[in-house]
């Protein structure tokens, strides 16, 4: 029963500031240190995630065959149906590729021991605190023979992972600071030295989970019910959840929110389609000047950068999570504080599809198809609807998003007119993807209902699915970049 | 205006001549491009737009057509075209979506012309018609082509590829058609005049293709380059679009050049990690024909410099250099390619190609007693004059070797009958000693003997033996045996000797001893040769007898298959009742008449030391840790190794296993077993091979078996392949494999009747089929297991 002393702990340094949860929280400390020790596991989590009521996601047993295959071939494969999977499952054929590049990276034929896969994929996801990745990948690190010390903190693995971690470190937070040196501190580390392919594998990987950690987040993943529920060994103190998260995420609360934003934000659907529909047309006519259109993204990546985060700035990493890396303190708000310069990286001279595949297929041989794969999925996914219209158009939509992300990191496309974002990403959604992409472990279930009040949950997945993607391709490019300049 | 006077004054001589060179650009350019008369070349990039003329010495910045203080996007330029016929006339593409025409003749500081707004996204190519002065093409990011009349403001026609981006356009040389090549892997060609649809489209390559060129004979021979790191050429005279030629590449293909004058050749660049420029023959597609190296970092921009003249080749890099290239400079990686091949087979046959004209040279060749085949190849049917490759044919010759000399039957039957586990050491030692003995290689078979006797318990050393053979020797007097021994081996071993250290002479007379050997004989079963080895085990120093017996055998050839027979027989007692040294005994008994007849070196030698020995022989323990023999074990490995006989090694590297696993350093174990395990799997010895990978404690090699286990089957119902799961179909959801004798799913191995397809789990298929003949299923087949 070590489990059941270990939440109690948590509970006071618990790193979800669920603010609207929080008063709950306080009652569950207080009737757990009632009961300290003789608490019994309730029935966990209404769902796979805490923003989404469960009756919206799909059901496993009635998924059209495409969906049912995909997660018979996600359990067949791994043995059980993550969360993830089943909230991704809004989107299929989005799923179908995640779910083949992930299986690739973790079990199929690499560079790196298996071990050393998930061992980099609990370093990455504790990067941004995220207990959910952390606990998963604690169980698969231990299932394929990983040393139990190592999860002690990153002192306790070997030298090699050790270094790992100051590139885990930049290229989560600031992947713009990232520079050869970097790589060659890995690469040229005497016995403890990395491979070059060994590197790509290792920076997909810490990619991967940084921006799947920003999924989980933004989605509001609850937690597997074998990784709280304790019927698998793994070390107590890594349970981070309040029992009481779980399952007041759903039901009740939502629904009246629901109710509550119909009428208040009545026709933003349309205002938005209102709004691309004229920067359709009038895009021809009225020509911005180049200095104009340099300003603008300038002033839209400053601007992102004092977009407020989050309410609970007093947020500090829980101790548990926080010994798989070091400096915990490091992070992107530190940087927008000291108001330094993103310096620009222009997306033409160092694109995914010419330079950065051609580096990971070269070295990592087909991971840079999937993952190409994967972002070209997710860029051009599209059912034509907002909300609840059809027929729509909404690459503009989703070419705003994209590229507002990248702006974020720095990444700027010569042929865009980032005047489009402000036009098309009101305030509330901003801060969401900032939170999301930034500090991900600060999103709050009032930031996801905050924004796009009137869109479907399954939409709502979808713009998560994006940020996702362009997040860890703009962390790729740097890291990609970075080791290109290493070998010229 | 006076710049311009001397643009145009400048194309004057049609002679080009000059020299690779280089200069420094501010910036790293992303394309270069020449104008007709090749005396002059534009440089574009992110923040770089500059014109040089070039000199015969050096390259001389022109015009800077970047100005402004703070230039716009406009001038950020993907790609940059020299108009061919107006020498004025340029037009580059912006990354930001423009297309800029810019006119030398302006008198004003900004040379902009036109400015063409129409793309959405950044244009990736703009291209000139070669004869329509007014017609520019430009390609997109957006999937879109555009046509633009230099007399209007606005585009003429667009083209829409209904595919991805456009990443090159290019007109062919004389007509209204032209070819885009696209992101997602299609080439399409259009009609200049017919902008509603392609004329013809097909796939060209997986994945981009970023660049295609017209060969500039109209021949209707375009050249593709791919982000799959292949140069495809297509030949689109036909219906279909036929690829003619392929080159692989190591790196994608940023862009492609044919070189003037020369028809199969042309220029590669890539779009990453390579930076070289390789100019290939078409049809010899696996090695450049010239390669530049001058570039640090990838090369952006290709252009040769005069359209007929194929010796000056100009490039732009990210290096933020530009050269020129003089083709007599190029590295010829053929000249470094060795031009000579040759290659074991299986059965010992020897294959070798070379030019042919070393071959016809060589007058010293000797007639082989064995099957000699000469089969000449040749890779081009008729040599072209202007072929520059050094050598176009080779010749190929098999040596056959000897039909009964060299079978390799006992590797065969030895790799099948050793055991290498799951039986004591001593037994394992003693089967292995046997099957070697059964083949005739009577060392081999001591060998396993001596190993059994070294590294068995001490208990059962052949102690008794060992006096045996002393007291029967008689014993010559040691200084004796020491002068008697120098005479044969030298002063060297002379030294080594009076230090009394047994073993190292042992190893001395090894040396020495295998060097006559082979000297004396080139028969490749030199039995000589394992006499050595054997000498190592020299614990009970009669091996040296052995040893020099074994020479004998050699030097008298007659005798060679008689005599280790003979001593086989004796052995097999001594491994009943430990004698090992009286065996070798009589066999010194016999060989006296060998070392009589052969008054030279090796034979008279190893009386003597084998009488040395056994004398010295009481300095030592019979209960010699095991430890102690591990050196001379392992010398005694290498020693085989090197003969080529790793069989040997391998086996008793695993025979042996923990005993002598430290004393090899991984390295060389690693390379033993992959030699071994690439012998076995050339004689299909496939279960002999994965015995070997299984025992085999070196993780590289245990990891062979982990490697490719993907088994892909069909589904029995659909005969569609099953992806995910063994046993179940995703499409038909029914389960595919259910074995026949019991009905339920068949999880792990499934074996089935190639007669009627009909199967189950091993076990039951083999159950019913002891007691059945028919097929379980019912279906009446007669069904076998084997």
């Amino acid at each position: 029963m070590r489990h059941a002393v270990a939440p109690a702990q948590n509970v006071e340094n618990n790193s979800i500031a669920v603010t609207d949860l929080f008063k709950i929280c306080n009652h569950c400390e207080r009737l757990s240190k009632k009961d300290l020790g003789v608490r019994i596991p309730r029935p966990l989590g209404n769902g796979p995630s805490r923003f989404i009521p469960e009756k919206e996601i799909l059901q496993v047993s009635k998924v059209d065959s495409r969906t049912q295959s995909i997660f018979e071939d996600a359990f067949a494969a791994l043995g059980r149906l993550d969360n993830i999977s089943l909230v991704m499952g809004f989107h299929p054929q989005y799923l179908e590729s995640f779910l083949r590049t992930q299986h690739y990276l973790l079990q199929m034929d690499g560079p790196l021991p298996l071990h050393y896969r998930h061992y980099i994929g609990i370093m990455a996801a504790a990067r941004h605190q995220c207990s959910y990745l952390v606990n998963l990948h604690v169980n698969d690190f231990l299932q394929v023979g990983g040393d139990a010390k190592w999860l002690n903190g990153l002192g306790e693995a070997p030298q090699k992972l050790q270094q790992l971690g100051e590139l885990n470190k930049i290229l989560a937070h600031r992947p713009w600071l990232i520079t050869k040196e970097h790589m060659e501190a890995l690469l040229k580390a005497e016995e403890h030295s990395w491979s070059l392919a060994e590197l790509i594998h290792a920076v997909v990987l810490l990619t991967h989970y940084h921006s799947l950690a920003s999924f989980t987040f933004g989605c509001g993943i609850t937690p597997e019910i074998h990784c709280d529920g304790g019927h698998t060994f793994r070390p107590p103190s890594l349970s981070q959840y309040c029992v009481c998260d779980i399952a007041n995420g759903n039901g009740h609360a939502n629904q009246h929110d629901d109710q509550l934003c119909d009428q208040d934000m009545c026709g933003e659907v349309e205002v938005l389609m209102e709004r691309m529909k004229q920067l359709q047309e009038c895009r021809d006519d009225e020509e911005a000047s180049q200095e104009e259109m340099a300003t603008r993204f300038e002033r839209e990546k400053t601007e992102s950068m004092l977009v407020v985060t989050s309410e609970d700035e007093e947020c500090v990493p829980s101790r548990d999570i926080s010994r798989h890396f070091e400096d915990p303190s490091y992070g992107y708000k530190d940087f927008s504080r000291r108001g330094e310069h993103v310096p620009t990286f222009r997306a033409q001279d160092y694109s995914w599809e010419d330079h950065g595949y051609s580096l990971v297929n070269r070295l990592y041989p087909d991971v840079g198809q999937m993952l190409d794969e994967k972002f070209q999925m997710a860029y051009n996914l599209t059912y034509n609807t907002m909300a609840t219209h059809k027929d729509v158009d909404t690459s503009m939509l989703r070419r705003a998003i994209w590229n507002y992300i990248h702006c974020m990191f720095g990444i700027r496309y010569d042929d865009y007119d980032y005047g489009e974002i402000n036009q098309l990403l009101d305030r509330s959604f901003k801060i969401y993807i900032k939170t999301m992409v930034c500090s991900p472990e600060k999103t709050t279930k009032r930031m996801y209902e905050s924004f796009w009040r009137q869109f479907q949950h399954s939409e709502k997945v979808h713009v998560n699915l994006l940020l996702m993607e362009a997040r860890m391709q703009a962390e790729l490019l740097y890291a990609l970049r970075a080791i290109t300049r290493y070998m010229t | 205006m006076e710049k311009m006077s001397r643009v145009t004054t400048a194309l004057s001589s049609n002679t080009i001549s000059g020299k690779t060179m280089f200069c420094h650009l501010d910036a790293p350019a992303n394309a270069i491009s020449v104008c007709r008369d090749a005396s002059q070349v534009v440089v574009a990039g992110r923040n770089i737009f500059k014109i040089y003329t070039i000199e015969e010495e050096q390259f001389v910045e022109k015009l800077n057509l970047r100005v402004g203080r703070k230039p716009s996007l406009n001038f950020s330029c993907a790609d940059v075209m020299w108009h061919q016929m107006e020498e004025n006339l340029l037009a580059t593409a912006a990354t930001n979506g423009a297309v800029v025409t810019w006119n030398l003749g302006k008198p004003s500081r900004n040379k902009q012309d036109q400015l063409f707004t129409e793309h959405k996204r950044t244009v990736n190519k703009v291209c000139f018609h070669p004869t329509e002065v007014y017609m520019l093409l430009s390609g997109s990011q957006d999937g879109l082509m555009k046509c633009f009349d230099l007399r209007k403001k606005e585009s003429v026609s667009t083209f829409s590829g209904q595919s991805e981006s456009v990443r090159d356009v290019q007109f062919s040389m004389k007509d209204f058609t032209f070819a885009a090549s696209f992101e997602n892997g299609n080439v399409q060609l259009w009609d200049i005049r017919r902008p509603d649809r392609y004329e013809r489209m097909f796939t060209a390559h997986t994945g981009p293709v970023f660049c295609c060129d017209w060969h500039p004979d109209d021949r209707g021979w375009l050249a593709t380059g791919g982000r799959d790191k292949m140069v495809k050429v297509w030949d689109m005279t036909t219906n279909r679009a036929k690829e003619i030629y392929c080159v692989q590449t190591i790196a994608s293909v940023a862009r492609v050049k044919w070189r003037p004058e020369k028809r199969f050749h042309l220029a590669t660049c890539s779009m990453m990690v390579d930076h070289n420029i390789y100019v290939w023959d078409i049809r010899r597609p696996f090695i450049p024909f010239a390669t530049f190296e001058e570039h640090k970092d990838v090369t952006t921009g290709i252009v040769w410099r005069h359209q007929h003249d194929p010796d000056f080749l100009l490039s732009g890099s990210k290096d933020s250099t530009l050269y020129q290239h003089m083709f007599k400079d190029a590295t010829r990686p053929v000249d470094k390619a060795n031009p000579e091949g040759l290659c074991f087979g299986l059965m010992g046959d020897l294959a070798f190609a070379a030019k042919e004209s070393l071959i016809n040279s060589d007058t010293n060749r000797k007639p082989y007693a064995g099957g000699d085949r000469r089969n000449p190849l040749f890779f081009f049917k008729k040599t072209d004059p202007t072929e520059q490759f050094a050598h176009v044919s080779s010749a190929l010759t098999i040596y056959e070797t000897d039909f009964d000399s060299n079978h390799m039957d006992w590797f065969v039957s030895t790799a099948q009958r050793y055991l290498l586990s799951g039986k004591p050491f001593a037994e394992l030692c003693d089967h292995n000693a046997k099957v070697a003995r059964e083949l005739k290689r009577p060392q081999v078979s001591t060998t396993w003997t001596m190993l059994r006797i070294m590294f068995s318990d001490p208990a059962n050393l052949p102690a008794a033996g060992l006096n045996h053979s002393l007291s029967k020797l008689g014993s010559l007097p040691l200084m004796n045996s020491f002068s008697l021994k120098d005479s044969g081996l030298g002063t060297e071993s002379r030294l080594e000797r009076s230090k009394g250290d047994n073993r190292q002479d042992n190893i001395h007379l090894e040396a020495g001893n295998s060097h006559i050997s082979n000297n004396n004989e080139e028969n490749e079963e030199t039995e000589g040769s394992d006499g050595p080895a054997e000498c190592m085990f020299g614990d009970a120093e009669l091996d040296d007898d052995d040893l020099y017996s074994m020479d004998h055998e050699n030097q008298a050839e007659e005798q060679e298959y008689t005599l280790p027979q003979e001593g086989f027989q004796l052995r097999h007692e001594i491994v009943d009742n430990p004698s090992a040294p009286e065996h070798f005994q009589q066999d010194k008994a016999d060989s006296p008449h060998v070392s009589g007849n052969e008054a030279e070196v090796p034979c008279l030698t190893p009386i003597e030391s084998f009488s040395l020995i056994s004398i010295s022989q009481p300095l030592f323990t019979h209960h010699l840790p095991a430890s102690f023999f591990c050196p001379i074990v392992r010398e005694m490995l290498s020693y085989y190794a090197e003969q080529g006989d790793v069989q040997m090694a391998v086996s008793v590297l695993i025979v042996l296993g923990e005993k002598i696993r430290k004393e090899i350093d991984d390295l060389t174990q690693e390379h033993w077993y992959m030699s071994y395990i690439d012998m076995l799997q050339r004689f299909e010895l496939w279960n002999v091979s994965n015995e070997v990978i299984k025992l085999s404690t070196c993780s590289a090699i245990t990891c062979l078996n982990q490697t490719s286990t993907t088994l892909h089957i069909n589904c029995s119902n659909c005969k569609r392949p099953m992806s995910s799961k063994g046993w179940m179909c995703d499409r038909c959801h029914q389960c595919a494999s259910i074995c026949a004798v019991c009905h339920h799913v068949v999880k792990g191995l499934f074996v089935w009747c190639q007669g009627c397809s009909h199967g189950g789990h091993l076990e039951h298929i083999m159950n019913w089929l002891k007691s059945s003949a028919h097929c379980p299923a019912g279906c009446g087949h007669l069904c076998e297991y084997t």
